[in-house]
């Protein structure tokens, strides 16, 4: 395999940022990419995305840490020097330049000659699928043509980490699904670093090769997809990272790898410790999926009474209340003629399989 | 497609709103304006004779036409002192914080908050040979007898671009407020420097702020009748006080009128200039 010849590594070593006014934007994040990994930086909005992408590509000068691409401090370099390729969340194409000089503007800082660079440019937009392009004004494109231009701009200056700042979000669905196919392809080509802003979680599950989970401008968690989904660290990834039930619950017995936990909604279940041991007859937050829950026909689980049902396509979704008053929701797979739940059927709950659950610790 | 009886019906009302307006554009502009053409299309005073006698005479009299040359030079260099002075402060009100912005502003706008007479009488105290700047050079030994600063093209530039420079530096303010902040920083990752930057974007794309702003300041300044005259003198003569001169003085309205039709003529030739080239830029605005 063509492994990563243009991606670097880069080492976010525990950056922090406060504003001028005062805000504390990011606070000690400390990640470690590998050259040539996709990266999604995850995270709720206001959570600090922006600040840290811009620190990287070197738009504001981080209060605290440093930034290391490839064996390079690069704190004390402009921009301009830092061979970082950025896409904007609004594109930022050059108004007044047609499509070919925005493609050909870096070569062009870098001193190369016009036919070179309207050479370079050409390529560049074969490479998009936006051949037939070159002559127009970045006006006179749709939004997911913007969108691949200032991506093949930023691609034209071959930098060794790419940042895209929420590249999709003003993609329709399908583009959207188009877009993430094209950019993923790209990046195996090239093997550039890549680092992608994103609040949207199924499109960091399924670009990145790891997931950086942001929230209140901390780390929460740094792992892959399914590390991030499947063993969640904190509640906050839990809860943020695919829908969950927050069931409220106490501590039975616990060793290191499952512990046994009462649910204030009537019944026993085998959970993971997720962020360490827990002590016996301490209270917990358990989350569980909706999709790992089931209905059961014995005595088994806990009971509720059916609420809303909600047909989402491939699954049905229902809310029901337990007997301690809160509500679960449950998703089920719609499997031929699924027979309806009529509203305020008693039903039985349970998990699907034990340890499908993840226990915290409850901070009240 | 759809929308073109409803827009139809937008217009309608709007002339409809506007009229108030054109009636008093009609009777205090274009029937002065007529009046004036019908006067100047007369070879004697007392407007008897028809005839291009008028024009004639100021297109062949070397006096006239230098009085019309100076008048559109001087609004010439008032208009490239206010762009290399104002362009600075708009690029500098952009990067500041909010209260700095304000002060930015203010500082605009306070020309406009005092009059032109109280303004002009100002720069006379500042020019004029025992003015601010002479006194300050002599204390300091550095010119021996006064230099002329009143009554000469410079000090006329000068006041009048001091005068003027609101009229350049707000529209360059709105032209560069209006470009995404994101193009500057898209262009230094692409490996461009702050002047490749400033030359092949922020210029670029603040062109229409800038010829709105010449015309406005270039208009003003040619046709600045207090400052140009106290500022001028006796000796510096240019057409507004020229034309004044024709028709107060010597009572020779047709003269007088033919002066203002050229004046107005040439003016607008130089304002369709700027136009043309703000039409050319306006591609770049937007987005
Ligand atoms: N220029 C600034 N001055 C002061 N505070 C700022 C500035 N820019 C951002 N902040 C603050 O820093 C925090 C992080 O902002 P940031 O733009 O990085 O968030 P984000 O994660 O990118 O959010 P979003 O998903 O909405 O784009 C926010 O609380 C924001 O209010
Ligand atoms: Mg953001």
């Amino acid at each position: 395999m063509a492994e990563a010849q243009g991606g670097r590594s880069l080492v976010v070593d525990a950056v922090t940022h406060r504003y001028p006014s005062g805000a504390l934007a990011v606070e000690n994040i400390n990640l470690d990419i590998k050259g040539g990994e996709i990266i999604a930086l995850l995270g709720p909005s206001g959570c600090g995305k922006t600040t840290l992408l811009r620190i990287i590509a070197g738009f504001i000068a981080q209060t605290q840490g440093r930034i290391i691409i490839g064996d390079d401090i690069v704190d004390a370099l402009p921009p301009n020097r830092r061979a970082v390729g950025i896409v904007f969340q609004n594109y930022a194409l050059f108004p007044h330049l047609s499509i070919s000089e925005n493609v050909g503007y870096g070569l062009a800082a870098r001193g190369v000659d016009k036919a070179s660079r309207q050479r370079e440019a050409q390529r560049l937009l074969e490479l998009v699928q936006l051949p037939a392009m070159a002559e127009r004004l970045p006006r006179q494109l749709s939004g997911g043509q913007q969108q691949r231009v200032a991506l093949a701009r930023a691609l034209a200056i071959k930098p060794s980490i790419l940042l895209l700042d929420e590249p999709f979000a003003a993609l329709d669905k399908n583009l959207r699904l188009d877009m993430q196919i094209e950019i993923k392809r790209l990046q195996r080509v090239s093997g550039i670093t890549t680092l992608i802003v994103t609040h949207d979680q199924e499109e960091a599950l399924s670009m990145a090769d790891r997931v950086a989970v942001l929230g209140h401008g901390k780390l929460e968690q740094f792992g892959t997809p399914s590390d991030v989904y499947d063993r969640p660290q904190t509640l906050f990834v839990n809860t943020f990272v695919g829908s969950s039930n927050r069931m409220p619950g106490v501590v039975v017995s616990a060793d290191r790898t499952a512990a046994k936990i009462r649910l204030d909604a009537g019944t026993e279940i085998i959970a993971r410790p997720a962020g360490g041991a827990l002590a016996e007859g301490r209270r917990v937050t358990v989350c569980i999926r909706p999709e790992h829950l089931q209905f059961v026909g014995d005595e088994t689980g806990f009971a509720g009474v059916v609420g809303m049902s909600l047909p989402l396509g491939a699954t049905v979704v229902h809310e029901v209340t337990t007997a301690d008053g809160s509500g679960v929701k449950v998703s089920q797979a719609r499997v031929g003629e699924t027979r309806a739940l009529e509203n305020g059927a008693a039903v039985r709950l349970a998990l699907l399989a034990p340890s499908l659950a993840n226990a915290f610790p409850a901070t009240l | 497609m759809g929308a073109a009886p409803a827009s139809r019906d937008v217009t309608s009302h709007g002339m409809g709103l506007a009229a108030p307006l054109a009636l008093f554009f009609l009777v205090f502009f274009v029937a002065p304006l007529l009046q004036l053409l019908w006067l100047s299309l007369h070879n004697d005073t007392a407007a008897l004779h028809w005839g291009l006698g008028q024009y004639l005479h100021f297109l062949t009299d070397p006096f006239s036409l230098s009085v019309l040359g100076s008048t559109l030079l001087l609004g010439a260099e008032v208009t490239a002192v206010c762009l290399l002075l104002g362009f600075p402060i708009a690029w500098l009100h952009q990067r500041v914080g909010p209260r700095l912005q304000t002060i930015i502003i203010l500082i605009v706008l306070l020309p406009l908050l005092t009059s032109v007479v109280v303004r002009t009488f100002a720069w006379i105290v500042i020019l004029g040979r025992q003015g601010i700047i002479n006194a300050t050079l002599q204390s300091l030994g550095i010119i021996d007898t006064p230099l002329k600063l009143l009554y000469t093209q410079f000090g006329v530039v000068i006041a009048l671009a001091q005068v003027q420079m609101p009229l350049m530096t707000l529209p360059l303010i709105t032209a560069l407020g209006r470009i995404d902040p994101n193009l500057d920083d898209a262009s230094c990752s692409l490996g461009a420097g702050s002047w490749r930057t400033f030359f092949r974007i922020v210029l670029p794309l603040s062109l229409p702020g800038v010829i709105a702003g010449c015309t406005l300041t270039y208009a003003a300044a040619i046709t600045a009748f207090i400052t140009q005259s106290l500022i001028g003198g006796g000796q510096m003569l240019f057409m507004p006080m020229y034309l004044y001169q024709q028709a107060s003085t010597l009572q020779n309205w047709p003269f007088a009128s033919a002066i203002s039709i050229i004046f107005l003529l040439a003016v607008l030739a130089v304002v369709s200039v700027f136009t043309t080239l703000g039409r050319m830029s306006r591609g770049y605005g937007g987005a």
